[in-house]
């Protein structure tokens, strides 16, 4: 395979060597390199007919392949959510090659191909070990994919570098030999700052970092949370676990689980039902009578570790600016569209004169998180521009360029407008978090792309967007609520009503850090009357709205009376 | 999620193992890739087709055998449910890939 990394222009490192990800040692290689050779055999003998799919597939779901309703789907993990150029590249190229030309991210920050054929799965998957990658974790009943804040490592309130504690998360987990067959799936976010962009309440474990009264650093731990047929938020176990001890915690979190989840019933195996089933009190005293049990000395996180690992997210060598730059203010102040695209697609750095850019993966009327080979070839081509060849993938299904000097905005924000990813929606209506529904997934009960697609149509106008303000509308095909409806601020689930699609309205859903479940607010729409709704939703929020106000704010004022009303008043 | 075929007239669908595209028992038990050409069995033929597409899936030439409700439609078999008619069809935001792109197929 050619090298296709392009090198620094001022050095003979690669353009993407201070890019903010795990960099493997042999050890990693190694295993990841067996892992694929492994699979080999097995699909090898899967084709030959030497083992049958019932003793195949759970096989093929460790290593990230499912079937889906028109072909296989693989699923890549990206390690919470980063990826370099090289990676970038790869995925591209593998979209090309061996897919249908394009490649989707989903809520849990990895990316899917629609298209694959079993027979290709090792040669994609062997392509995917040469820079680093697998599809381990993104399925089966393991620890999946650490997720995290996309903003790490660049955030101004952030406390700890999330990617520290999940990349030894992801070491904790992939090999460990209680694990590997849990009752249930189990999912775990990170949130290195106060601020909760990580969704953290709604994973298996959330942590959350926060601050002890003597200024050291820890987690808050969050248990039992999960969306699906029957949503929680986690529960709150420990409100402060110092990093050090966060493997022996979590140790104790996952043997507890281990022990007496359900396996009886798929649909209760989840920790969230085992926390609630028994209460939140006796299962958190269970955790701590384990964690007591622990010799917690050898799951001590040692220093020295840490500050191996911290190497590999060591800050890029950001350069020493001035905090407002002249040449952004011009450009925002002779191209409105510009600094519309700046007042929703960009965060505050840390650094002095750089800011966070939020590529928007929602273009008008396009299918949320779907990326073409070409597209992501372009934008590591950007991100090595002008990021240290580096991106993060978001839950909300777009991507983050995290270092972006001020005087490369305007420059930036143009290369991104002429491959149809510069739309200035980020956080607003049209940047809807959708899950593949029934165009794809042999779960689904109804389509959620296109619903979608018309919501984004029907508030095409980016002044109208503007004016609205922050608005999270989350769609799910289906109760397993992979769209994550259940902390939309508009929700919507798709249900089968005698073969055909019915869609249900949820309000006041929030994944932060005042998370909160969203509530049905009476019977489904058609599938022709449900954008017609939303509009009735966001009409009534017009104007009910006081100034400064967002649509979560106005609703939670005035509650869900008047937006029920205003729906179903008319039957 | 996969709907219990009850009706009186029945085909059988599945996956090609080797790249999962969708298929259908034809005429003859030959696996066909349009539904329009897909057998409509009714009464006891219906087990025997499912029968008989399962020992296909034994042979390892299909995976994930089903039955579903469909009906005969001067254009050919079409399915009852959304579910597999998208099947049948492709993703409806993407005309330009599934079975879709070969040629024509049932009206979602």
């Amino acid at each position: 395979m050619p090298d296709t990394t392009v090198p620094n222009a001022h050095s003979n490192q690669p353009a993407d060597a201070h890019a903010g990800v795990y960099r493997y040692d042999e050890f990693d290689k190694t295993f990841i390199f067996e892992r694929v050779e492994q699979f080999r055999a097995q699909v090898e003998r899967r084709l030959k007919g030497e083992i049958t799919e019932e003793e195949f597939k759970p096989i093929r779901l460790m290593n990230g392949l499912y079937l889906q309703l028109h072909a296989y789907m693989l699923r890549v993990a990206v390690p919470y959510g980063m990826l370099d150029s090289t990676k970038m590249r790869r995925l591209a190229r593998i979209a090309r090659v061996y897919d249908k030309g394009y490649g989707h991210f989903t809520t849990r920050q990895n990316i899917q191909f629609n298209w694959p054929e079993l027979k290709d799965i090792p040669a994609i998957l062997h392509e995917l070990a040469e820079v680093d990658m697998h599809a381990i974790q993104t399925s089966g009943n393991c620890i999946r994919n650490v997720t995290t804040d996309q903003f790490c490592g660049a955030a101004a309130d952030e406390l700890v570098d999330p990617r520290v504690y999940a990349e030894i998360l992801r070491q904790w987990s992939t090999l460990h030999p209680e694990f590997t067959y849990l009752p249930r799936k189990f999912k775990i976010a990170i949130s290195g700052a106060p601020h909760d962009r990580a969704a953290v309440q709604i994973h298996d474990v959330g942590l959350i970092a926060k601050k002890n009264g003597a200024g050291e650093v820890g987690f808050t731990v969050y248990v039992g949370g999960g969306l699906g047929r029957t949503p929680y938020l986690g529960t709150k176990a420990r409100d402060f676990v110092p990093v050090a001890e966060i493997i022996g915690y979590l140790e104790a979190v996952l043997r507890t689980y281990n022990q007496l989840g359900r396996r009886d019933n798929i649909y209760k195996a989840r920790i969230k039902i085992t926390v609630n089933e028994m209460g939140p009190e006796k299962f958190i005293g269970l955790i701590e009578e384990e964690y007591a049990r622990l010799p917690r000395q050898k799951y001590y996180i040692d220093p020295a570790i840490v500050e191996a690992i911290e190497q590999h997210f060591a800050p890029p060598p950001w350069e020493n600016l001035p905090a407002v730059s002249a040449k952004f203010e011009a450009a925002k102040a002779a191209d409105p569209a510009f600094a519309r695209w700046t007042r929703s697609n960009l965060s505050a750095h840390r650094a002095p004169g750089y800011a966070i850019a939020t590529i928007s993966v929602k273009p008008i009327g396009g299918i949320p998180g779907d990326i073409e080979a070409e597209q992501m070839e372009a934008v590591a081509d950007l991100a090595e521009r002008y990021s240290f060849g580096e991106m993060r993938v978001t839950h909300e299904q777009n991507l983050v360029l995290a270092h972006v000097k001020q005087d490369d905005l305007y420059d930036l924000w143009l290369a991104l407008d002429k491959i149809g990813l510069g739309t200035a929606n980020a956080g607003l209506i049209s940047d809807i978090i959708a899950c593949p529904g029934l165009d794809y997934c042999a779960l689904a009960n109804t389509r959620s792309i296109p619903i979608a697609q018309q919501i984004s149509e029907r508030f095409a106008d980016l002044d109208r967007q503007h004016d609205l303000g922050e608005l999270k509308i989350k769609i799910s095909g289906c109760i397993n609520a992979c769209g994550h409806h259940h902390v939309g601020h508009i929700g919507i689930l798709g249900v089968d009503k005698k073969g055909e699609e019915f869609f249900q309205i949820l309000l006041g859903g929030d994944a932060t850090q005042t998370a909160a479940l969203a509530e049905i607010v009476g019977p489904g729409f058609s599938y022709d009357e449900i954008v017609n709704a939303v509009e009735t939703v966001v009409t009534t929020f017009v104007g009910l709205r006081q100034p400064g106000e967002r649509f979560i704010d106005t609703l939670a004022r005035t509650g869900h009376a008047p937006f029920k009303e205003a729906l179903y008043a008319r039957a | 999620m996969l709907v219990k075929a009850k009706g009186p007239q029945q085909s059988v669908t599945a996956n090609r193992l080797i790249d999962g595209v969708g298929v259908w028992l034809g005429a003859g038990n030959q696996w066909v890739e349009r539904v329009a050409d897909a057998a409509i069995f009714e009464g006891e033929a219906i087990a025997e087709a499912l029968a008989f597409a399962k020992e296909e899936e034994k042979r390892q030439l299909v995976v994930d055998v089903y039955p579903l409700d469909v009906e005969a439609t001067p254009e050919g078999t079409r399915p009852l449910h959304i579910r597999e008619r998208m099947k049948a069809i492709g993703p409806s935001v993407r005309r330009d890939l599934g079975k879709q792109a070969a040629g024509p197929t049932p009206a979602l």
